[in-house]
């Protein structure tokens, strides 16, 4: 552990509390209008768009890029690459607080957000894939509590509940590959049900297979985002082994994501073949499309690919961007862009400013819970009385 | 590609033989870009 982990009596006015808390405070007050005004008050929603930058930045792109816990501790405890173990607790706190926000943000989002539990105590509605979501999400939610919660009880001296997490890391990390493998794809699934709204270059009855692959994308990507950007912030608060163990990671997880990038391209392009759209890539959404596969997925896959060879930890972290980039943007495409396609231009949706705003405020939540932990918790550093505990 | 199906065997004679054709450079091209991309760990 670097000498100076132990938290420093610092100002409190930082550009980024500062900013933070202006965010927050008009965040507090679109919540207000939302709870008091309703959805109609702050968001621009309508009866041919039901699902905005909520459900399509909120909740898919959160849920995508919340997937770096299960791939990393698949990686690490199923397939015993242990030598991306430090990047477990920050992958699972970045999950944990991905999914926490997630739930956060579809109280704003549903009419009436107190019935959020109905599909788990009142009806359950099992023939519906949205059914299915709501309890793997709950599910996995949970799974990510227990997963995290072995850091806060080694920060707060609980050695025997500390043990007795650890002993299920194994279940547990099961249990989050097969609930986040159910509705990962699912939350795809969500779309086969509108194959006369989705725009066909987006629409394919493979959509389940491609939000699961992105979702590993993403993770991989998130892992190599959050650790450039831990290490940039929080590098006193790393430890000998986190900082000798960042290049292997930065270098396996880009490798990983440079192939799966490329399958996914492959598996798009056998899309395009076996629903015969190529007529399609013609016209200006055609055009769109490219832009996203070739700029968002080609491109990624043959930079992580060049970062990789060269050993340039510098480009396979900007690459990371670009990946993420494209995460959000194709599940920007498939739930806004290419969504009710054939409506007029009058009857499209474009978020209202306060939609956005309480979007930016849960991101900023999460970014403020996140600087909390790590600043106390041993995410980045081993705890003294636990070190070679695995 | 503009063709005219008229029955749905014609449509997936002409998409699946499309798609089993694009298999084989595919199974080829990320073969070859995995031996390149861990190259360096055999070297």
């Amino acid at each position: 552990m670097s000498k100076n982990v132990a938290t420093t009596d610092k100002s409190w006015i930082t550009p980024f509390n500062i900013i933070s808390g202006i965010i927050v405070v008009i965040g507090v007050y679109l919540t207000y209008l939302r709870f008091s005004g309703g959805l109609g008050a702050v968001t621009n929603l309508s009866d041919y768009n039901p699902w905005g930058i909520w459900i399509g930045f909120d909740l898919l792109t959160g849920v995508a890029l919340a997937a770096g816990g299960f791939v990393t501790s698949a990686a690490v405890y199923i397939f015993g690459m242990k030598r991306y173990h430090s990047a477990v607790r920050p992958a699972i706190l970045t999950g944990f607080l991905g999914y926490a926000l997630v739930v956060l943000a579809l109280h704003y989002d549903v009419g009436r957000p107190w019935r959020l539990p109905y599909p788990l105590i009142i009806q359950q509605g099992t023939t519906s894939v949205l059914f299915e979501v709501a309890v793997c999400v709950a599910l996995y939610l949970t799974v990510l509590f227990v997963e995290f919660s072995s850091a806060p009880l080694e920060w707060l001296g609980l050695k025997r509940a500390r043990n007795i997490v650890v002993k299920l890391t194994m279940v547990l990390t099961i249990l989050g590959v097969i609930l986040s493998t159910m509705h990962q794809s699912s939350l795809g699934s969500l779309f086969l049900i509108a194959p006369s709204k989705l725009h066909p270059l987006w629409y394919s009855p493979f959509l389940p297979v491609y939000f699961f692959v992105t979702s590993i994308i993403a993770g991989l990507s998130m892992v190599i985002l959050e650790s450039t950007l831990s290490y940039r912030y929080f590098k006193h608060k790393m430890d000998d082994v986190h900082l000798k163990e960042k290049n292997d990671i930065t270098l396996g997880f880009g490798k990983a994501a440079s192939f799966v990038l490329a399958g996914y391209f492959i598996i798009k392009i056998f899309g395009l073949s076996s629903s015969n759209n190529w007529h399609y890539l013609k016209t200006e959404y055609g055009t769109w499309y490219l832009v996203e596969h070739l700029g968002f997925v080609a491109l990624p896959s043959l930079l992580y690919a060049l970062g990789v060879r060269l050993k340039s930890f510098g480009l396979i972290k900007w690459t990371s961007v670009l990946a993420v980039l494209g995460i959000i943007l194709n599940r920007f495409n498939v739930c806004l862009v290419a969504f009710n396609w054939h409506l007029s231009p009058s009857d499209r949706y474009f978020p209202n400013w306060m939609e956005i705003g309480i979007s930016i405020f849960i991101v900023t939540i999460g970014l403020i819970v996140f600087k909390f932990i790590v600043t106390r918790m041993p995410i980045l550093y081993e705890h003294p009385e636990y070190k070679d505990a695995h | 590609m503009d063709n005219v199906f008229y029955t749905l065997h014609d449509f997936f004679l002409h998409t699946e033989s499309v798609t089993y054709l694009l298999v084989i450079p595919a199974l080829l091209g990320i073969t070859l870009f995995w031996r390149i991309l861990a190259g360096k760990d055999e070297e």
